[in-house]
């Protein structure tokens, strides 16, 4: 027994007398998890959100969430004598008179960035590879509310420091909270208690961002995570990875060593960024006042595409009796994200309606191997660029000097036109790459070498594939449509859910059309044995010798 | 239930296709030995690799202590590209070393020295057996005949209904969040007679004083008698009151009839608060009298009442028809200043004026 073993006995027995502590380690020491690259995206979202706790932690111990007016009287001189709220003064505070304050605030927004970024990446990575499929829907739904208020999180500290940035930013969730028929004055009125901006927002707001979402988005990490350990991580398709196993390497040494060093990884590129670029300057923005503004008001980069729409949507009110609908802001504002995230919410199930497939998944699709799902991520995605671009307007006209008018006016159009254009063309790409894949399957590996036959014919030597990778390639489900049973069964009863069945058998027919199938056996064979006849036939020429 | 027989086949189903499987599974390729497995001296270099990388993590820690006590959060360094904070940029950057150094040791310790060998588990079904799954239902069952929940409909509905009733404490508890809007968006302090200040100078408007092509900001004499100490209702005043002051050429004016003699002499007063989320608008392009939103584009025509020519915004600048006592100084006109209300809209605000 090593000495490490022997001094970890002692806590291991005392944790075990109290709750069998070692049935559990027994099982779950050794576990497997699956190597990829793409499988840390999760990972960067976990360990960002660590640091995020750890730098806001540091954070709270100075900064003041109050809108109580002070005359600012700390090191920055340009702001000295100037009247601003407490929380303004104590983030100057942070930054200028706390040692590392300023560290602290810009790794907490630099790992916010991150924190969204990963988790879109890592949402992408699950979409295009089909691991949100039974039994992982339920963790698909998880990890959809958690970049969902993963967003409102951000959003709330962005707003805390009541600088003029942040400040503008509330002013249009106000404006958006006002536009709610019937309830929207009422609930601004209850937000701010009385007019905007009032003097409570902020200490409201600093508990939902320090302890109401945190602990939502806490306990939300430990459910995902717990889903994870207990059905197993899925995997890449390979030889000897099957629907049925799980090939890697154990939790106890390697993963503790590349998870544990990854976290340290994030955490040291934070303080990186942090030590090279500057972020939030909310010294340069000045207090909030209500009446001031500067040129180019950018929020965070995951709010772009919110902001986006409301930039691109054209000005529609309507007015009824006196009542006023404002659709240019409720269209952008809610409408349409309330469009876009059910279904994406939703989509384990909505695929699993139209393919009828209610077996488990564990190994991991190629995008190309489903060109429609990988269509619609790709629609989805161009949606969202585009909109983000709208975010930018002001932006992309000073650099591309092109009118903003014409700007907006082209994207206005392209996320009605772009996004089925991109379906259409994503699918289409996905189709020519199984085509390729197929091809590769039946006629093997271009070698390069070309050769000619006694008859003068040029043709260039391909050579099979290895086993290894001709498994590879034919890892994935073949795709069949539903086919609708007959209307009645054998003693003339009708079927019910016949409407049902319709429906799903044409959406399942639209949703594989198209698609290549990989080869058969019979494919496979018929296709070597061409090969071999044509190189028997080579053969024979070449011993004869007798030109045609 | 679903695993009735007269259920079975209600779901149409894929069809399986597992006998047109093209291969075999090979099972897994052959193992492939690093370096540092094969030659000691390559595993020696690579600890020797991963002992380094700690102990330059230490040094970033040790670096860290320093750059805290040599910097004051004032003093400044040059980086090359920009000049920053040097207490930043020496605490971020140690950190960063400090940091990075145990991530890199870590992962390389695992890559370079811990077995490769890949593990294979087994997975299991995460359906329960279909017997473990009866055995669920019929405790189930046996807790609610025990509890008498379906037969027992009064202490049934009795509970449904006083839970029901439950939420409505956290709603009532809440009513104190704010008081009632009632007209409060519609009003701003405003007055007939109101002269104009400058902001942030809080000095009254000569009508002589301003040339043509000039915008000048705005607000109510009234915020100028709010204390100093009353930073609250100072911000919601602005919020509401701010207003932008332009004069225009007189011969380039084309007010709508309602507006035609809301200015003075070319000077026109319009809220300076976004009709469509609130913002504070202030880019004047004085030539085209555009004047630009920056948070949303939004373009009003300041010559023309304030019409949107441009942008999400659905209602004009709320114009501030002003006038010039006896001083001179450019006045508020009409009974409540504004005529409709001013910022965003919202339900109630009322049909379009």
């Amino acid at each position: 027994m090593s000495a490490v073993v022997k001094a970890a006995t002692v806590p291991v027995e005392f944790v075990d007398d109290r709750i069998t502590a070692s049935n559990w380690l027994r099982r779950n020491l050794r576990k497997v998890f699956p190597d990829h690259w793409s499988f840390m995206l999760g990972e960067i979202a976990l360990y960002s959100f660590i640091v995020l706790l750890l730098s806001g932690t540091f954070l709270t111990l100075w900064f003041k969430p109050s809108m109580t007016e002070v005359v600012y009287n700390g090191s920055f001189a340009p702001l000295k004598g100037i009247p601003m709220s407490e929380a303004y003064a104590s983030t100057l505070n942070l930054s200028f008179d706390v040692r590392g304050g300023l560290l602290m605030r810009q790794i907490h927004h630099w790992s916010a960035l991150l924190f969204v970024a990963a988790m879109s990446v890592h949402m992408m990575r699950v979409f295009f590879t089909g691991a949100f499929r039974k039994p992982r829907e339920l963790n698909w739904i998880i990890g959809a509310t958690l970049l969902l208020i993963g967003l409102l999180e951000g959003f709330a500290g962005y707003s805390l420091p009541d600088d003029l940035l942040s400040g503008t930013g509330l002013r249009i969730a106000q404006g958006i909270v006002l536009a709610i028929p019937v309830v929207g004055s009422y609930l601004s009125y209850f937000l701010f208690g009385g007019a905007f901006p009032g003097d409570i927002f902020i200490s409201r707001l600093y508990t939902v961002h320090v302890l109401l979402i945190p602990a939502i988005i806490l306990a939300l990490v430990t459910a995902h995570l717990m889903l994870i350990w207990y059905q197993k991580h899925t995997q890449w398709p390979g030889p000897g990875r099957t629907n049925r196993n799980v090939v890697g390497y154990p939790l106890f040494p390697v993963y503790t060593a590349k998870a544990g060093g990854f976290f340290f990884m994030v955490f040291g590129v934070c303080a990186l960024m942090s030590a090279f670029i500057q972020i939030n300057p909310i010294w340069l923005y000045g207090p909030y006042n209500p009446s001031q503004v500067s040129a180019g008001s950018q929020p965070d980069w995951y709010i772009g595409w919110l902001d986006g729409m409301m930039r691109l949507m054209p000005a529609l009110e309507t007015t009824i009796g006196s009542y006023t609908i404002s659709w240019n802001i409720l269209v952008p504002a809610l409408v349409v994200p309330g469009l876009i995230t059910m279904p994406w919410i939703l989509y384990p199930f909505i695929e699993q309606f139209i393919t009828g497939d209610k077996r488990e998944h564990h190994l991991l699709e190629r995008p190309r191997n489903q060109p429609t799902r990988t269509g619609l991520g790709a629609m989805g995605l161009s949606f969202y660029g585009l909109v983000w671009l709208g975010g930018g307007n002001d932006f992309v006209a000073t650099l591309f000097q092109i009118p903003i008018n014409t700007i907006t006016w082209f994207l206005r159009f392209a996320v009605i036109l772009v996004p089925p254009l991109m379906f259409v063309l994503t699918k289409r790409v996905c189709i020519g790459l199984q085509r390729r894949d197929r091809d590769r399957i039946l006629h093997g590996r271009e070698t390069g070498i070309i050769k000619r036959l006694p008859n003068g014919e040029f043709i260039e030597v391909h050579e099979p594939i290895t086993p290894l990778e001709a498994w590879e390639l034919t890892a994935h489900d073949r795709q069949v449509p539903l086919e609708l049973g007959p209307a009645e069964d054998d003693n003339g009863v009708p079927a019910p859910g016949r409407r049902k069945d319709r429906i799903r058998a044409r959406l399942s027919h639209w949703y594989y059309q198209d698609a290549i199938q990989k080869p058969t056996k019979a494919e496979v064979a018929q296709s070597h044995s061409h090969a071999a006849e044509l190189e028997a036939a080579e053969d024979s020429d070449q011993l004869t010798g007798t030109p045609d | 239930m679903s695993d009735s027989p007269a259920d079975e086949g209600r779901e149409i189903e894929p069809a399986d296709t597992s006998t047109l499987e093209p291969y075999e599974d090979p099972g897994l390729a052959p193992h492939a030995y690093r370096l540092t497995d094969t030659d000691p001296k390559a595993a020696k270099r690579a600890e020797r690799q991963v002992a380094a990388l700690f102990g330059l993590s230490a040094l970033g820690t040790i670096g860290l202590i320093v750059a805290f006590v040599a910097f004051s959060p004032l003093d400044t360094i040059n980086i090359g590209f920009t000049t920053t904070s040097a207490s930043n940029f020496f605490l971020g950057l140690s950190l960063g070393v400090a940091m990075l150094g145990i991530g890199f040791a870590a992962i390389h310790w695992a890559k370079k020295l811990m077995p490769d060998v890949e593990i294979v588990h087994e997975r299991h079904p995460l359906a329960s057996s279909a017997e473990a799954k009866a055995d669920a239902l019929a405790q189930f069952e046996v807790g609610t005949d025990e509890s008498g929940f379906g037969r027992r409909s009064l202490i049934r509905r009795s509970m449904i209904g006083a839970l029901a009733l439950l939420p409505l404490p956290a709603i009532v508890l809440l009513r104190d969040l704010g008081p009632l809007p009632g007209d409060d968006l519609t009003r701003t302090n405003w007055q007939q007679g109101m002269r104009l200040l400058t902001d942030p100078t809080l000095r009254p408007i000569k009508a002589t004083e301003l040339e043509i092509g000039q915008l000048v900001n705005g607000l109510p004499a009234s915020f100028a008698e709010i204390p100093e100490a009353e930073g609250t209702q100072r911000q919601v005043a602005r919020a509401r009151d701010a207003i932008i002051v332009v004069r225009i050429a007189v011969d380039e004016l084309q007010p709508p009839p309602k507006q035609a003699d809301w200015g003075v002499a070319g000077i026109l007063a319009y809220s300076k608060i976004c009709t469509h989320a609130g913002c504070p608008i202030s880019l004047y392009e004085r030539t085209t009298h555009h004047l630009l939103c920056p948070c949303h584009q939004s373009t009003f025509q300041l010559n023309e009442g304030g019409r949107v020519i441009f942008g999400p915004a659905a209602r004009p600048l709320p114009q501030l028809a002003i006038a010039t006592d006896a001083d001179g100084y450019l006045v508020a006109k009409l009974p409540h200043g504004f005529q409709e209300p001013v910022g965003p809209s919202f339900f109630e605000r009322g049909g379009r004026s």
